[in-house]
């Protein structure tokens, strides 16, 4: 499925611009340790978590992962936003809880 | 929705048994920061994350959460299942990832945490 | 609902910084202490969580610490005084999501920068002050109905 397909059907919020949302996304992974990411996502896979640090733009980079949806209405600050365009990581928002998203998504990719 | 049960849905290995028959579970909460936990979580929950040292139990006791699922098959140390012996919170661990775990409970019609 | 007595009960403990084998014990020892009182869950749930909090801001961030409590019909104060390195800019500390903390300490569960605003949510009343180099003081009171 295409991350846009998913920002659509999750009523997602996108918070950068001009990052193409056109990824196929492979999988999802569900985290909020940055070694956990780092050691078992997969290449395309898109991220649920609450961090909104900057690390999580490096992380999703090296990983080369669809996206990060940050989870519980939390909000990156602007730093954040601008290095994830830069690096053409898209980062949606939303203001359901992580086992929520991962439900829905569980159930609209199986 | 009782531990057996909780065992089938996620192919879990009960660590920490439970007393009670039936667990009295009425939402589910994925998150490996604690601070989420306490300030989104609502009792009667059932938390799965993947962080398994002691103070997940402290935390869980503090937050009023019946039961824990640690994933990807991350076995506890026998400190953290001392102390979740003691608090009486009960432990599974199950193979599948947070993803999996969680989706597989949401299918049960389990509502996530949401308490601002 | 009223507690199981009229006296007033105090009561602290010691904290010791960088020490995560019994961090929240002393928040475990209040909650147990607020529910032999016949404290109300939701009180007692929020004064836990507050407290919690407030010990694990001492043992991530400063070398020692103290949990002081004070237990009256009408309110449960806590006090946690620390020797760290205090906050510089309180208004942004409080701020939902900002935290100082290093990587080693989000990789065990905390710094989520939820902290403070937790704290306060819980508590009627809060204050905090802080002197950059010396430490931090937190003072709660949750009000008994």
């Amino acid at each position: 499925m295409k991350l846009n397909e998913i920002i659509e059907k999750l009523s997602l919020d996108v918070k950068t611009v001009n990052v193409g949302l056109q990824k196929e996304v492979t999988g999802v992974y569900v985290s909020d340790l940055l070694s956990d990411v780092m050691a078992n996502s997969q290449d395309g896979n898109i991220w649920i978590t609450l961090q909104t640090h900057l690390n999580i733009v490096a992380v999703a980079g090296l990983k080369k992962l669809s996206g990060i949806i940050i989870v519980n209405n939390r909000h990156p600050e602007k730093e954040i936003t601008e290095k994830a365009e830069s690096d053409k990581i898209a980062i949606m928002t939303t203001s359901l809880p992580a086992f929520e998203v991962a439900g829905k998504l569980y159930q609209m990719l199986s | 929705m009782t531990i057996k049960e909780l065992e089938n849905i996620l192919q879990a290995k009960i660590v920490v048994d439970s007393d009670n028959l039936d667990l009295n579970i009425d939402s589910a909460c994925s998150a490996d920061m604690m601070s989420s936990v306490l300030y989104y979580h609502t009792a009667n929950s059932l938390l799965i994350t993947s962080l398994t040292q002691p103070h997940v139990i402290r935390t869980a006791e503090i937050a009023g959460i019946s039961i824990i699922v640690f994933v990807l098959d991350k076995q506890p140390e026998q400190t953290t299942i001392d102390l979740a012996k003691e608090k009486k919170i009960p432990i599974l661990v199950t193979p599948y990832c947070m993803y999996t775990a969680s989706g597989k409970l949401f299918e049960t019609g389990l509502p996530g945490c949401l308490n601002k | 609902m009223p507690l199981n007595t009229d006296k007033t009960i105090e009561g602290s403990f010691q904290l010791i910084g960088g020490d995560f084998s019994i961090a929240g014990e002393s928040s475990a020892q209040l909650k147990k202490i607020l529910t032999d009182l016949g404290v109300a869950e939701d009180i007692i749930r929020r004064a836990s969580i507050a407290t919690f909090e407030a010990e694990m801001n001492v043992i991530i961030y400063a070398a020692a610490g103290t949990l002081s409590y004070t237990i009256t019909p009408q309110q449960i104060r806590i006090v946690l005084v620390d020797m760290g390195p205090g906050i510089k800019d309180i208004e942004q500390a409080m701020k939902e999501g900002f935290s100082t903390a290093p990587d080693w300490v989000r990789e065990m569960g905390w710094g989520a920068g939820m902290g403070l605003p937790n704290m306060k949510k819980n508590s009627d009343e809060f204050n905090l002050d802080s002197v950059v180099g010396e430490g931090t003081t937190v003072e709660m009171a949750i009000n008994l109905p």
